[in-house]
């Protein structure tokens, strides 16, 4: 099939790659662009685990074709954390024990991350609201709520 | 226990962050579908679109010759299995069944069922071409519901299957009826005659499913050698290579497996669906080939736990229970082997009963093969149990909770199967759940209502091995074999920081593949903190004791005059010779060489252990809709190895009880097709749809650990199902016997009611 060449920024830095016109954002992101840190779930937009941030929207990878990413630009998980730096998300998850298998992870920090860069206020409830696209099976949700709460109190903390 | 009985411990109670946190923080853990060999290629099953059906001819020529295929799979490229059960973790399974469930033979069980597979250099090549392959069926009568399999007239799955029992065929035909399961005890025909009050009703519960993120994946390279590599998403390295060396008719040893981090388990990752077919994918092609399953395919194709039927008979007498008859039937599937007996033998757990009559039954229809759910059998044998208990109490003006107090069994109370129970932890459950702040608080409001539930898991033992290499720099490196779920690689760090003396930050844990370390059972059964944990103290043991050899020699004392304690060596006979654990590391080469700690084991002494829960809940009797507005677990850990992580594994436990009580389910059209195939339509609880979950750990330690742990993955899904079903009876005045007990379910109910 023929192949299509598309430029983007991804986590950055400027890209590009040859997609045909049926492979998904998230395949290339996978497949092509080895950055697997993106997960598949359920490929129908259903579960979230493939959430990235797509020209600062919140996405499902799976749901976007890639050759609509031309002169677009793409955050994954793997643009998340600044060098070793890891962001405040990552770092709520991690003491907050907000994962136990972890591959709903990087869909929720990122879905995270959007909510709270517009709304580091936001209360419990928006939270749930907000995240109830991403599905995770181990945790039932009590500590992912609890990590993204504390996260927004530091990024509020740190912005001002 | 009270906070003056429990040991002081350095490392254990605190809450370190896992080892394996970062990575996958940062995307760069790497999953099942994450592997990358060098000339990955991919491939696609073709599946039966129906239930039952002969196969009568598959022809693969088209797919053959569509431009990119590499290499076309059925069943013919399987070697004929051998007819015999391998123990897999909390079940067993059949190789021959194992074999036909992997690459359909002469016959489809389930829509679904796997008859065909393609391999090319892109997955949607792949997908075209294994459309082209012809697969002509003849339609075969479907059975779905399991008391409709069990009539006499019902279709049959398999003409040879007949009826066993403790080890015997008791049937003269064949039915659907795989085994049957029989426990008796006491007079019941008397107690009921001479009982205070007596509650009787029938419950049912559809197939759910676990529900893990990650789809089923995975990706082998066969070489031309023989020698063979799987990237695998298992729950056990070894019985992957167990189960595909057997349907292969491999030499074990030329199997390596590396387990991948898993992506969500909870018992559904320990059956192989894809490795055999991409093993002869990749024999075919010569390269490495990536399976991986769509999501619809996880539904369809991978083993759920057992829809039931169950039917309950209690008897109150003197304010306890005094008898009860169980009958139970669960769904197998397309092959023998479902929880049926598990659930037959923790059903009656949490109490002390005199007089018991249980027939359990094993039974086939035309759905996917069951697999291990969270403490499989338990969690529908409560649903049905805990609810008639609650009945009962309500009969009798009980409290539920001191009702379920007078009935309890406790340490030397006989289990249905004749054991005693060793130091158990359910009384102390139930009182935690009468003192906590939730019970005590009333609950108020039109249509609100609420519900208390006890479960009970076993938990397992089995076998583990380990081995710890002392570093010069007094650092160590733990290699263990259990897929780490949830974060055991930490609860094993703790262990080791524990029983050595050292800090957590000096332990560096890696889950080996099958080349590189010793057997090990999979991480299932709630054991790996525990079985695991077991294995990972003797290998401390193991390293005390070379280096009080080391020492002695050194010190030129005995043996017996050197102590090992709080991470340092002293001579008790001379106060000046002590040396640290770093120190005594550091002169290895000077004292013969390296230190290496190792322990194997079978482990005995595993915990049984239980759990009540208190729900709060709100139906909107215009929408059916439950709201859960406040929710409680207790459950008797022994003890917490990491906190976090133990509360962790019962909000995640008790959210799956939730759903499966309210949303959760199978839902087939009258052919056999499941008609709700996806995320979407199979409902699974949101961040939006749960209270926070609040949790209180009670520590009853199990006398057969050094530390006191049971386990605690698999209580947490036992009472959920009841405690939801009592609240909401509570609030509506209306007992739900059938699961789920969703939206429609309600409106119609309380509407026909009026």
């Amino acid at each position: 099939m023929r192949r299509t060449q598309v430029q983007a920024r991804l986590n950055g830095a400027d890209v590009d790659f040859l997609c045909e016109p049926r492979q998904s954002l998230l395949e290339i992101l996978r497949d092509e662009l080895g950055l697997t840190g993106t997960k598949e779930g359920c490929s129908n937009g259903n579960c979230g685990a493939c959430s990235v941030m797509l020209n600062g929207r919140l996405v499902n990878a799976c749901c976007v074709l890639a050759v609509e990413t031309d002169g677009a630009d793409i955050l994954t998980i793997e643009g998340v954390a600044d060098g070793d730096q890891l962001h405040p998300l990552q770092q709520a998850f991690l003491e907050e024990a907000a994962l136990q298998c972890g591959i709903c992870t990087p869909g929720f920090i990122i879905a995270a991350k959007a909510l709270l860069e517009r709304e580091p206020d936001a209360t419990e409830e928006r939270i749930r609201y907000w995240l109830a696209g991403n599905l995770c099976r181990c945790t039932g949700y009590d500590k992912i709520v609890k990590a993204v709460q504390r996260a927004g109190v530091q990024m509020k903390g740190s912005a001002s | 226990m009270t906070a003056a009985e429990k040991p002081s411990y350095r490392v254990i109670g605190t809450r370190p962050i896992r080892p394996d946190g970062v990575e996958k923080v940062t995307g760069k853990a790497l999953f099942g579908a994450d592997a990358r060999p060098a000339g990955l290629v991919y491939g696609k099953v073709l599946r039966s679109p129906h239930a039952h059906a002969r196969i009568l001819s598959i022809d693969t020529r088209a797919a053959e010759a569509f431009p990119g295929v590499l290499a076309v799979a059925t069943a013919r490229d399987l070697p004929a299995a051998s007819d015999e059960v391998q123990a897999l973790g909390e079940t067993a399974v059949n190789l021959k069944e194992l074999s036909d469930n992997v690459l359909a033979s002469d016959r489809v069980l389930y829509r679904g069922h796997a008859v065909a597979a393609v391999a090319a250099a892109s997955v949607h090549v792949a997908e075209e071409a294994a459309r082209r392959i012809r697969v002509e069926y003849e339609p075969l009568p479907v059975v779905l519901d399991v008391r409709e399999a069990m009539l006499d007239d019902a279709p049959l799955l398999n003409e040879r299957l007949l009826t066993r029992s403790m080890g015997k065929t008791i049937s003269d035909r064949p039915s659907n009826v795989a085994s049957k399961v029989q426990f008796v005890g006491g007079d019941v025909e008397k107690a009921f005659a001479e009982a205070d009050a007596v509650v009787e009703r029938h419950f049912t519960t559809k197939m759910v499913h676990q529900g893990y993120i990650e789809p089923q994946t995975a990706t082998v390279q066969w070489n031309p050698d023989g020698e063979i590599t799987v990237w695998a998403t298992t729950q056990g390295a070894f019985a992957c290579r167990g189960q595909l060396a057997e349907v292969l008719r491999r030499p074990a040893s030329t199997i390596r497996v590396i387990p991948m981090e898993v992506g969500g388990g909870f018992g559904g990752k320990t059956p192989v669906y894809l490795e055999p077919v991409a093993a002869i994918l990749s024999r075919k092609s010569g390269r490495p080939v990536m399976l991986t399953m769509s999501r619809s395919e996880v539904f369809e194709a991978t083993g759920p736990t057992s829809g039931t039927s169950i039917h309950v008979k209690l008897a109150a007498s003197g304010g306890r229970l005094t008898a009860a008859q169980l009958d139970l039937a669960y769904e197998a599937g397309a092959y023998p082997g479902s929880s049926v007996s598990a659930g037959a033998m923790t059903m009656l757990a949490p109490y002390d009963v005199e007089n018991f009559k249980i027939d359990g039954y094993d039974v086939v229809v035309n759905k996917p093969k069951t697999a291990a759910y969270r403490a499989p059998g338990s969690p529908a044998a409560a649903f049905a149990l805990e609810q008639a208990v609650d009945e009962l109490a309500r009969a009798i003006g009980a409290d539920p909770l001191a009702f379920r107090e007078a009935s309890s069994s406790r340490e030397g109370t006989r289990m249905v199967n004749g054991m005693p129970f060793p130091r158990i932890g359910h009384e102390e459950c139930l009182r935690a759940a009468m003192e906590s702040a939730h019970y005590r608080s009333p609950i108020e409001g039109p249509n609100r209502g609420r519900g208390v539930a006890s479960g009970y898991w076993f938990n397992a033992g089995m076998q583990s091995s380990v081995t710890v290499a002392v570093n010069t720099d007094g650092t160590v490196n733990l290699v263990e074999g259990s897929s780490d779920l949830s974060g055991t690689r930490a609860s094993l760090a703790m262990q080791l920081a524990e029983s050595l003396g050292i800090e957590y930050s000096q332990v560096r844990v890696t889950v080996a593949d099958t080349d590189s370390v010793g057997h090990n059972d999979v991480s299932g059964g709630s054991r790996t903190t525990f079985a695991t944990g077991l294995a990972v103290h003797q290998a401390a043991l193991d390293i005390q004791q070379q280096m009080r050899t080391r020492a002695a020699k050194l010190w030129g004392c005995a043996e017996d005059e050197v102590v090992y304690e709080a991470g340092s060596l002293r001579c008790t006979t001379d106060e000046a010779k002590t040396l640290t654990f770093a120190g005594m590391a550091a002169q290895s080469a000077r004292t013969g060489g390296p230190i290496n700690g190792r322990a194997s084991l079978l482990a005995r002494g595993a915990g049984g252990a239980f759990g009540t829960h208190i729900a709060d809940v709100e139906v909107d009797p215009e929408t059916g809709k439950v709201q859960v507005l406040r929710y409680t677990a207790v459950q008797d850990v022994g003890t917490a190895i990491h906190p976090a992580y133990v509360e962790g594994q019962i909000q995640g436990g008790a959210a799956q009880g939730i759903g499966w009580a309210l949303n959760e389910e199978y839902y087939y059209d009258d052919d056999g097709r499941l008609a709700n195939a996806s995320f979407l339509d199979y409902r699974m609880p949101t961040a939006l749809d749960l209270p926070a979950i609040d949790t209180v750990i009670v520590e009853v330690p199990n006398p057969g650990h050094p530390y006191g742990v049971r386990g605690a993955g698999e209580v947490p899904i036992v009472p959920p199902l009841a405690a939801i079903a009592n609240a909401i009876a509570d609030a509506t005045g209306h007992r739900f016997s059938d699961l789920p007990i969703s939206p429609r379910r309600i409106v119609e109910t309380l509407h026909h009611l009026e």
